[in-house]
């Protein structure tokens, strides 16, 4: 068996929430060594466990560990990620404790050579990222980061871009203050595009949500009415996976009953009370209680009787729906179908025989496919980055209505640049841009100076 | 101290750096020798007649809140000074002042002549004398040998200094000057990497011959500034000499890209190595990178007071001669200007920064130090600060003492210091404010406050200055406990003057100082409530420490994370090779720099938080086997 090998697998941000990850057959043990909370020998697979790490009696910092046992991650080895609330020294605080009690730091790119060496990704997948830690060059490292985090890094590059406008306009005005024949970046300017700045990360962060849910759980629903057969499935999805013991309390508001991984994706199924003591959750409390649960949920499963004709209580919820992520289940197929399957005006049905276990993993695929979970699945830097992208997100967002702040009090906008600069430094934490040059170079390269 | 040998420290050069080195070494105690290839041109200005500017200005604060001599000489030899960004925050502004040209050399010079312990030399070093990697003194161009403990090279553009215009190269300093023709090559030979630079100067013409009506005029500001904290105005503000703002003609554009390949740059030359200046292009490279711009602007400057030289200020080529005629006489007003000195471009000799320590010592050769654009700045200013540095940490080191090395968060100097030996340069380094991550705490209004304890502590500030600036400072205190202390109550009267001045009425009470901080409440509302007899500048410090507070502490707590970094220390005689797993880069690069702490390591590009985190564990089990 391999070594156990760690690394800070987060780039460099002070301030910002590192990652540290563990890999190895000693992994869980390793880190038990300085965990202050529950033993993590005893908890279970691909769990978020809550506590401290420590230095003989001396806490270091407050930190979530998830546990990940072999087969099902990223390198097919037990794999145990610490999410540290970052600060150069605390993080390395922490990856010095785990060298000193057995780790080895992790060569470059080694975690992904053990995903390719286990069979966990093959060659391609491999080389994106072996790319991105081997990157030489600034273009080659945008493209190895173009391939593992796609859409939202091109998403965060441009609005780098814009920001960085902003600031070199701001900082050439200060720095060659007698060129007149430069455009002067004005409170009014900057109020402007910060606007703007500021909606795209509400949508990125939106869009990010799928990445939030993987880490958190997907907080689920089964709603129907009564007899549909919702209990069965539920119990099905239970019997499938083993059921993960519910202790999450004070993580979020709402009860838990049970969590469901779907290859490593957790559903955590909420208000299942309903279903099972009344068997009825849309007659017990309403239509208008299911309403409001609906809006809370990130998935529904709303479950017809394929032996049973829609009512207006079905039509309702259906319309309610069909702009969220759900699913339509249409249970007991093994029985006549009376349902009207056309006045179903729903992209995702499935169709169901609890009873004889089948389609549970139709299902399963849908959900998948539903969160994006293939592809966040297949590649693990994804799902790390948008995770911790987030964070980074939001207080970018924070940042950014301190620069309103600013403005609002009339403060000069050389202060203002200051808050601004943040936004855009958290931003380059997000892709891993950390160049110090950078905004000088572009200063010199957007404006014509000289003597 | 000074053993058998006659002085001290050499100082080899007399521009901006090697004065305020042999100056701070002087007055310091030290026997210094100052050698300069002509004694005429002493802290010679030999671009543009500017000192200061954004960043730059307060650069000469901070060299005179040191007791260094810029700050000083500047305010004795101005011809107009103003306050950049002046409708800006209080951290962007700046002081840029047009000097004499002739004034400013003529009182470094008399201040030069007058220090104890300073004598002068006119001469051209040609080698260093070293002993074991311990420099011991210099080699003159006719052999004579001259011993000292520490030298100072502060060489700026004269090591194999070529000036070239069109296709000409001309083996020659600034002025015509001799250059040092061997210096370079010695020091390549004791281990220095040695690189070359490039840099441009424009025309000066005749005063007389333009036509100033078609020229905007650009005037100092109307209220009296100094850049030294020690200094009343020596200038009369209506007596300030304007300069005048033109722009390049469609005219100019097209000589110069019709002729283009005449310009040394671009093919009249084909052996330039020197790399210039990003931020000081030729008006040929403006016009090549930024073609789409219709006109450029240019500054018309007054060199002196006492002769006719007026510097275009943007217009900086390596044009052959006939063709700079064409292209001044293309811009309005100069239809018939006369061209007394043509535009040149200058390649010299620079060294490694990368090869210094942070009290600019080389890593090289034990007791050398160097300063200015001998290590790839650019600027008066970058040069002087430096040559301050150099000239403390020499003495400091003859001393037995530690050197003095300012912070990033300390002073713009520890700012371009850093950079310098960390980074390293590829184009002559300029300070910009954007080089500085805290720069609302490097302020022009508080360089005396963040400085002049280290200028006292080496020696450099007198009793009496010092007891003036304890008092400042006292006085700065006493206010802010006033404002404190004092509340203001929610009377009938006091509402009604709230009401007047159109800010909120109060309804509890509020201590003075919490009711400055209303946005638009300012001193002289406060003092309809309290008579504050108090100067400007102590208004100021409250003012600022009251409005940007909310900044101010951000800035501070940043800056507290690298301090404690910078002051996690990296032993000297640390073995890189013994470190396992080190990526092959960043040990490449921290052997060749050899970070004195942990925060100057994380600034190196290409070493990253695992190198740092290994370096770190390296240290501690070296510490935990050592201690044992």
């Amino acid at each position: 068996m391999e070594d156990t090998i760690t690394a800070i697998s987060t780039a460099l941000g002070v301030g910002a929430i590192s990652i540290i990850r563990v890999s190895g057959n000693e992994a869980i043990n390793i880190v038990n060594k300085i965990f202050k909370g529950k033993d993590l020998s005893k908890v279970d697979s691909h769990t978020i466990n809550y506590g401290h790490i420590v230095d003989g009696d001396k806490i270091i910092d407050e930190v979530l560990v998830s546990i990940m046992r072999a087969p099902k991650t990223f390198t097919r080895e037990d794999i145990v990620e610490i999410n540290v609330h970052g600060g150069i020294a605390t993080t390395n605080k922490v990856l010095e404790l785990l060298l000193i009690n057995g780790c080895r730091l992790a060569e470059p790119g080694e975690f992904t050579k053990r995903a390719f060496l286990n069979g966990r990704i093959d060659l391609i997948e491999a080389e994106g990222v072996m790319d991105l830690i081997n990157a030489k060059t600034e273009k080659s490292r945008d493209l190895a980061i173009n391939q593992v985090s796609g859409s939202v890094s091109n998403l965060i590059i441009d609005l780098r871009q814009s920001l960085v406008d902003v600031l070199v306009n701001i900082e050439v005005n200060i720095d060659y203050p007698e060129y007149e024949d430069i455009e002067v970046m004005t409170i009014e300017m900057v109020k402007d595009r910060i606007s703007n700045i500021r909606e795209k990360i509400k949508e990125i962060l939106n869009k990010s949500e799928n990445g939030k849910i993987i880490k958190e759980g997907i907080k689920t629903i089964i709603i129907g009415r009564p007899n549909v057969g919702k209990s069965s499935i539920l119990n099905r999805l239970l019997d499938e996976e083993k059921a993960i013991v519910t202790d999450v309390a004070g993580t979020t508001r709402d009860i838990v009953e049970g969590q469901i991984s779907i290859d490593g994706i957790i559903l955590n199924i909420i208000d299942t009370a309903g279903i099972r003591e009344t068997q009825d959750i849309v007659e017990s409390i309403g239509v208008k209680k299911s309403l409001s649960l609906i809006d809370e949920a990130d998935l529904i499963l709303y479950v017809l009787n394929n032996n049973d004709e829609l009512s207006s209580e079905d039509l309702e919820i259906l319309d309610k729906i069909k702009n969220k992520n759900s699913i339509v289940i249409i249970n007991k197929t093994d029985l006549d179908s009376k349902v009207n399957v056309d006045k179903i005006n729903h992209q995702n049905i499935v169709m169901m025989s609890a009873l004889n276990n089948d389609g549970i993993d139709l299902l399963k695929q849908k959900i998948k496919k539903l969160f994006n979970l293939e592809l966040i699945e297949q590649n693990d830097y994804t799902y790390l980055s948008s995770a911790r992208s987030i964070v980074l997100l939001k207080k970018a967002l924070e940042s950014l209505a301190s620069v309103e702040e600013g403005i609002n009090n009339n403060m000069p906008i050389d202060m203002i640049e200051i808050d601004l600069k943040d936004v855009w430094n958290l931003l380059g934490d997000i892709i891993g841009v950390n160049y110090s040059e950078e905004l000088i170079d572009q200063l010199f390269s957007q404006f014509c100076l000289g003597k | 101290m000074c053993g058998d040998t006659m002085y001290e420290i050499i100082v080899v050069g007399g521009g901006h750096a090697g004065c305020e080195a042999s100056l701070a070494s002087a007055r310091k105690g030290h026997k210094t020798l100052l050698i300069t290839g002509n004694i005429k041109n002493i802290a010679d200005m030999p671009c543009n007649p500017s000192i200061g500017g954004s960043a730059k200005g307060i650069v000469v604060r901070e060299i005179d809140a040191l007791g260094g001599e810029m700050g000083r000489n500047a305010d004795k030899s101005l011809l107009q000074i103003k306050m950049l960004n002046s409708a800006k925050g209080p951290a962007v502004q700046a002081l840029r002042a047009q000097a004499d040209k002739i004034t400013y050399p003529k009182e470094m010079l008399k201040t030069l002549e007058a220090t104890a312990n300073l004598d002068i030399k006119e001469a051209i070093v040609e080698d260093l004398i070293v002993d074991n990697n311990i420099v011991k003194g210099v080699v003159l161009e006719n052999g004579e040998k001259i011993e000292s403990q520490c030298v100072i090279l502060t060489t700026g553009t004269y090591l194999k200094a070529d000036i070239l215009v069109g296709d000409t190269r001309t083996r020659q300093g600034p002025h015509g000057e001799k250059p040092s023709n061997h210096l370079s090559d010695k020091l390549r030979n004791y281990g220095f990497n040695v690189i070359r630079l490039k840099t441009g100067t424009p025309q000066r013409i005749a005063k007389d011959s333009i036509d100033y009506s078609k020229a905007k005029k650009e005037e100092g500001d109307k209220k009296y500034l100094t850049f030294s904290y020690d200094m009343k105005p020596q200038y009369k503000i209506e007596e300030q000499v304007p300069c005048y703002l033109i722009y390049t003609t469609d005219e100019t554009k097209k000589i110069i890209l019709d002729n283009l390949n005449k310009s040394s740059m671009y093919g009249g030359l084909n052996d330039i190595k020197g790399v210039g200046p990003r931020y000081c292009p030729s008006i040929e490279d403006k016009m090549v990178r930024f073609k789409d711009k219709e006109k450029h602007q240019l500054f018309l400057e007054p060199e002196s007071l006492y002769y006719d030289d007026i510097y275009i200020q943007g217009f900086s080529t390596s044009m052959p001669r006939d063709i700079q005629e064409k292209m001044v006489h293309s811009l309005p007003g100069l239809e018939h200007a006369k061209i007394l000195k043509y535009a040149y471009a200058i390649e010299y000799d620079a060294i490694d920064a990368k090869q210094l320590k942070q009290s600019l010592e080389t890593k090289v050769i034990e007791n050398l130090f160097t300063a200015g654009q001998i290590n790839g700045t650019s600027g008066y200013e970058e040069a002087a600060c430096q040559g301050l540095m150099a000239g403390i940490n020499a003495s400091l080191k003859l001393e037995g003492k530690e050197p003095l090395i300012l912070k990033r968060n300390e002073a713009y100097i520890g700012v371009l210091i850093d950079d310098l030996v960390t980074k390293g340069i590829i184009d002559p380094y300029r300070l910009l404010t954007s080089r500085a991550e805290y720069r609302l705490l490097l302020r022009n209004d508080n360089a005396d406050l963040r400085l002049t304890d280290y200028g006292y502590k080496v020696g450099l500030i007198s009793e009496d200055r010092y007891k003036r600036f304890n008092d400042k400072k006292e006085k700065i205190k006493e206010l802010e406990k006033v404002l404190k202390e004092n509340k203001i109550t929610p009377t009938e009267e006091t509402n009604k003057y709230l009401e007047s001045i159109n800010t909120t009425i109060l309804k509890d009470g509020i201590t003075l100082y919490d009711f400055l901080k209303r946005p638009e409440i300012t001193f002289e509302h406060l003092e309809h409530f309290i008579k504050l007899d108090y100067d400007d500048d102590i208004k100021e410090q409250i003012m600022i420490n009251n409005k940007y507070e909310g900044y101010i502490v951000k800035a501070n707590k940043e800056a507290a994370k690298m301090v404690d970094l910078d002051n996690k220390k990296i032993p000297d005689d640390i073995d890189y090779d013994k470190i396992h797993n080190l990526a092959s880069e960043a040990k490449q690069k921290l052997k060749q720099i050899r970070p004195t702490s942990i925060g100057q390591a994380i600034r190196i590009s290409g070493v990253n938080p695992a190198d740092i985190s290994l370096i770190m564990v390296y240290l501690k089990k070296e510490y935990l086997y050592e201690s044992k």
